[in-house]
């Protein structure tokens, strides 16, 4: 009893008391739900930081070499092995090449690789298990093509695939668009089996709730079962595969350009500047870092994004 | 007049598909062949322990399950097709567990449109007219409509449920033990709102539940069923004042009554008999004190007592004043 006006009326009006008993909390006025996801976003610091690295390393690589206009093909043998200068701010390699520019270079490629081989592996991944955990029949063809991919040997079928589509989408696309796609759909295919797993566990579980049941029960159709009740609560796991999925796809992708499966040679990515400055470990370590700590945080601040978003699209989190 | 709801022999198997060489095997029986009428305005009582196919009859009833066999016939229109879209401007179902019913990622006011818009079609404008209305049946207030099923306690959740089947304008509502999972003084409101709103809008109520306190409260008529088929039928006060099933009489016992010691009924096995291999004869038997050796043999029917009165048995208890039936 703060306010005084109530407690000059309560005695005179006890029935009005009673009623505002059943109050029990002062209702805040209605907001935008895309307002209360920025505030629940706001305060994951983890996801806020994560999202403002993850920011600034997109920028940085795209717009980035509009400001460092040094070609990263560009051999000035004069200059090799050097360490960081003002000319070279990040050392030049063993052809004299601007590391930083190959950094800018190289980071287009694998975040455009990371984001599309994870949307597709997700894409995949989420229809794939949605639909083996709604229709029983699909389940088990589904889940044994799932455990087929699972077994098959990566690299081999890489190699084979390579082989095949290389010099056609070559052809159709130009060298670089045509191995982008290959490299893209190689990994794509290849990494949609967890995220698959995953979501068709959680749909089996979420057909069975009462609330599936109650749409069902006003005909709701399997198509609007699947995109308004299914989907949304099966965001959580799919947005944790994504996080992981990016991680993944940068990965994979070095390992094919280390194995000459991937960009050609003097195509610079981080992977390839990592395995490029293996060779050269001992006497520049540097060169290991660049490219090892791009990755590294651009993994983990994806990481951190997703863990936020996923709060964030969550109300019974965003409600605390 | 057009009984609300009639059931006619409606039965549920469930099958358990074939072994990889072997023959099918029979499936589960989960609701053995029921016919059962509710009038217009009356609420049924369906008790039994678990297991013993309640709900797999609410499913039926709201076409969420395909019927064996038999027919159901809705407001003397036969319904036998098990396609929810019909069935839900007719019949609706009340799910036990409040907030598991209601979509997590949705707000209220989400919930609400869902029937109205797939049923009637309704613009905007006439949804939100509808949900207003409904919400002031089942005084809740409009302030609720853009929050999150998660903020509601269990009462306010099961109102929202109550408001979601009325918005699709069924005239008869399966009630899957709307109650059981609510606070007791939460119970109360919960039930009276029910007792309000089937005064006011001519509503018909099945009526499921294993406590039977809340369903003698609330119910005109009570059917017992016990491993898939109805052991018992008849009026609310005469059911538990006079049992006539020995199993009815079991479960009345069994429920704890307050100022009296909690005394298990019987000492014997209490489990219901394994409906992958039923036994043969009365599947009450094995627990019943009035068994004899025809119950192991013959399985009884469903027979007229006493007025209005039914029991599936061969040795009814008689009733504490009057000639045995």
């Amino acid at each position: 009893m703060t306010d005084p006006s109530t407690h000059e009326t309560a005695p005179d009006a006890p029935i009005e008391a009673i009623a505002a008993l059943t109050d029990t909390k002062p209702l805040a006025p209605p907001r935008s739900k895309w307002a209360e996801v920025w505030d629940q976003f706001k305060s994951h610091r983890g996801a806020l930081v994560g999202g403002i690295i993850f920011i600034t390393i997109v920028l940085a690589v795209f717009i980035g070499p509009f400001l460092w206009t040094i070609d990263p093909t560009y051999i000035d043998i004069r200059a090799r092995n050097s360490g960081p200068s003002w000319a070279h701010p990040f050392g030049t390699d063993q052809l004299g090449r601007d590391t930083l520019a190959r950094m800018m270079a190289g980071g287009q490629t694998s975040i455009a690789v990371g984001l599309t081989a994870m949307a597709l592996a997700l894409l995949l991944g989420s229809f794939i298990g949605v639909v083996a955990g709604f229709f029983r029949r699909l389940d088990g063809p589904l889940m044994r093509l799932t455990d087929l991919f699972l077994a098959l040997p990566l690299l081999p079928l890489l190699l084979v695939m390579v082989l095949l589509f290389r010099e056609p989408l070559n052809k159709a696309f130009g060298p670089e668009t045509g191995i982008f796609i290959l490299i893209v759909v190689a990994i794509g295919i290849t990494s949609w089996m967890p995220t698959a797993r995953i979501v068709r566990g959680d749909v089996l579980a979420l057909k069975e709730r009462e609330f599936v049941l109650a749409a069902r029960s006003i005909g709701t159709t399997n198509f609007q079962l699947i995109a308004r009740h299914i989907l949304p609560n099966v965001m959580s796991p799919i947005m944790v595969s994504a996080t992981l999925g990016i991680a993944n796809a940068i990965i994979t992708e070095s390992a094919l350009s280390f194995l000459g499966l991937g960009f050609p040679p003097d195509f610079p990515t981080w992977g390839r500047l990592l395995f490029d400055a293996t060779d050269y470990l001992q006497q520049y370590p540097e060169r290991v870092m660049w490219p090892g700590a791009a990755i590294s945080l651009t993994v983990l601040s994806v990481n951190y994004l997703g863990d936020g978003l996923r709060d964030a699209l969550d109300p019974r989190i965003r409600g605390r | 007049m057009t009984p609300a709801l009639r059931l006619e022999n409606l039965s549920k198997t469930f099958p358990l598909g074939r072994t990889l060489f072997g023959p099918e095997r029979p499936g589960v029986r989960a609701v053995h062949p029921v016919t059962l009428e509710v009038a217009r305005g009356e609420t049924l009582g369906i008790v039994g322990e678990s297991g013993c196919g309640k709900s797999t009859l609410a499913r039926m009833l709201v076409g969420l399950l395909a019927p064996t066999t038999g027919s159901i016939e809705i407001e003397g229109a036969a319904l036998d097709t098990a396609d929810p879209a019909a069935f839900g401007k007719r019949i609706q179902y009340v799910f036990q567990d409040p907030i598991s019913s209601l979509n997590p990622r949705k707000t209220i006011r989400q919930i609400m449109e869902a029937p109205l818009k797939l049923l009637h079609g309704m613009d905007r404008a006439q949804r939100a007219a509808r949900i207003a209305e409904i919400f002031d049946l089942v005084s809740l207030r409009h302030e609720f409509l853009d929050r999150y099923p998660h903020e509601f306690s269990g009462g306010q959740a099961q109102r929202i449920g109550i408001a979601r089947a009325l918005a699709a304008e069924a005239r008869i509502l399966i009630l899957d033990e709307p109650v059981s999972a609510l606070d007791v003084s939460v119970q109360a409101q919960v039930l009276n709102l029910l007792a309000d709103l089937k005064a006011e809008l001519d509503l018909t109520y099945l009526f499921i539940s294993h406590d039977l306190a809340v369903v003698e409260a609330v119910s005109d008529r009570i059917a017992v069923l016990y491993f898939g088929s109805v052991v018992e039928l008849g009026r609310a006060e005469d059911i538990f004042r006079a049992p006539r099933h020995p199993y009815t009489k079991l479960l009345a016992d069994s429920a704890p009554v307050v100022g009296r010691a909690l005394t298990p009924p019987e000492a014997k096995e209490t489990e219901l008999p394994d409906p992958l291999d039923p036994p043969k004869g009365c599947a009450f038997q094995a627990r019943c004190p009035r068994a004899t050796a025809q119950c192991g043999q013959e399985t009884p029917t469903l027979a007229e007592l006493a007025d209005g009165h039914a029991a599936a048995c061969f040795h009814p208890i008689a009733p504490p004043d009057g000639p045995a039936g």
